[in-house]
């Protein structure tokens, strides 16, 4: 069986870490498996962890008032999923669902942010990579904000 | 016939494709059946609607009727899209430049669309559907806004079951009984696998979303050469002299629909061009 810290190579944006930060940050991790609709993460809840998928794909899922759960997102292998973790309050914001069989590392937000305090250069380089991850969500969520396949182009015939 | 006169074709089939979509087969009152190449487009002319040019989006082997998809957004389509079986239309074309000749093209090839952007796609995907299996892999990556908008449900189900294509669809939103993708197409293109050096992408859809297509597969290694994408501007006169779909030094009617991504790129950067 390979060690959490050789599954790093696998999630993008914990790949190419130096040996000694990515032991650091093994040591935060374990390997879960989720089955088809478990939840990964309620909103509303104190975020305690994030996860990083090896393999199947999980839903973003918004709660509206009335109606059925709304898919604002899905992530698949190699995507990591949380970063309220990170930031106070710890809030999970959405509800995180798997879509089948889901084979993940969990890594414990308190511990992580533990090692971090406590060697900035870890903390640096782990803040680096979440903001890099969170820019390019952002991006993302630029572009469907501009809903490019609803309205009409300019001129419409 | 002048290409600018429309030779008059019968409605044969009207067929909904989303709520404001709909697939029209058409067939000419001579009898002589029109030869085109995927990508190509047309002038359709609803009798005292107006004209506007339309991608053909049936498969281009000749002998086939005319097919096309019209998303009724102003008066021109709308009038073509209420036309019911045995109703007369005008027709003017094919016009432009197509796609390249997919039967000459080797390696994989990545066929990327959006919303109504697959309607001009698919006469290239019945095509390279038709390519050996040893030429290489088709992929089709398609996203729209909702899962309800997008074309050809029943076609794309049969792909997605097939084996003959990889097949992965991408909404804005969904419910959650939605088992395809959700997000932008570019996130697609970043997990899908591309053998940058031989694999040939053709790109049709919203500008904003061909052109983040189209950087996350120059990030991806694809020369720009081998990117190809289908422009849509104010088509009028269908035969570059009325200079309205002008574009730089190219006239879209003309020169296009389909250019390279290395001579779009550069003038999408050009403010007020």
């Amino acid at each position: 069986m390979r060690e959490i810290q050789q599954l790093l190579e696998e999630i993008e944006v914990l790949r190419g870490l130096e040996p000694a930060q990515a032991k650091l940050i093994s040591g935060c991790g374990r390997n879960v498996v989720l089955e088809d609709g478990e939840p990964l993460m309620r909103a509303g809840d104190t975020a305690t962890s994030f996860f990083a998928l090896r393999r199947g794909t999980v839903a973003i899922e918004l709660l509206p008032s009335v109606g059925p759960p709304l898919v604002i997102e899905t992530l698949h292998a190699g995507d990591v999923v949380g970063w309220s973790w990170l930031f106070e309050p710890y809030l999970t914001q959405f509800d995180v669902r798997a879509r089948g069989s889901v084979g993940a590392i969990e890594f414990d937000g308190a511990c992580l942010r533990g090692k971090c305090e406590a060697d900035h250069s870890l903390g640096y380089e782990l803040m680096r990579r979440f903001s890099e991850l969170i820019s390019s969500r952002l991006q993302a969520t630029r572009m469907r904000l501009l809903d490019v396949y609803g309205s009409p182009p300019a001129g419409t015939r | 016939m002048s290409d600018m006169t429309p030779a008059a074709y019968r409605v044969t089939a009207n067929e909904p494709e989303t709520a404001d979509t709909r697939t029209l087969t058409m067939e000419p009152l001579s009898g002589e059946r029109l030869s085109y190449q995927a990508g190509q487009f047309t002038m359709l002319y609803a009798f005292g609607g107006g004209e506007v040019p339309i991608s053909i989006s049936g498969d281009p082997t000749p002998g086939q009727p005319l097919v096309q998809t019209v998303r009724a957004l102003g008066a021109g389509t709308q009038s073509i899209c209420r036309l019911e079986s045995g109703e007369q239309i005008g027709v003017r074309g094919p016009f432009g430049r197509g796609w390249p000749d997919l039967s000459e093209l080797e390696g994989d090839l990545l066929l990327i669309a959006g919303g109504l952007g697959l309607a001009p796609l698919r006469p290239a995907l019945y095509e390279a559907l038709r390519r050996p299996a040893n030429r290489g892999r088709v992929t089709l990556l398609y996203g729209g806004r909702e899962p309800e908008q997008l074309l050809f449900r029943e076609e794309l189900d049969r792909w997605r079951a097939s084996r003959e294509i990889d097949c992965e669809l991408i909404v804005d939103i969904a419910g959650a009984n939605w088992h395809g993708s959700v997000g932008v197409v570019p996130s697609l293109i970043e997990r899908t696998a591309i053998d940058p050096a031989t694999t040939s992408a053709l790109v049709c859809g919203p500008e904003v979303m061909m052109r983040y297509a189209a950087d996350a597969l120059l990030a991806r290694g694809l020369a720009a050469s081998r990117i190809h994408a289908s422009l849509e501007r104010n088509m009028r006169c269908a035969v570059g002299h009325c200079g309205h779909c002008q574009w730089g030094a190219s006239f879209i009617c003309r020169d296009g629909p389909v250019l390279e991504w290395s001579v779009i790129g550069p003038r999408l950067g050009v403010r007020e061009l």
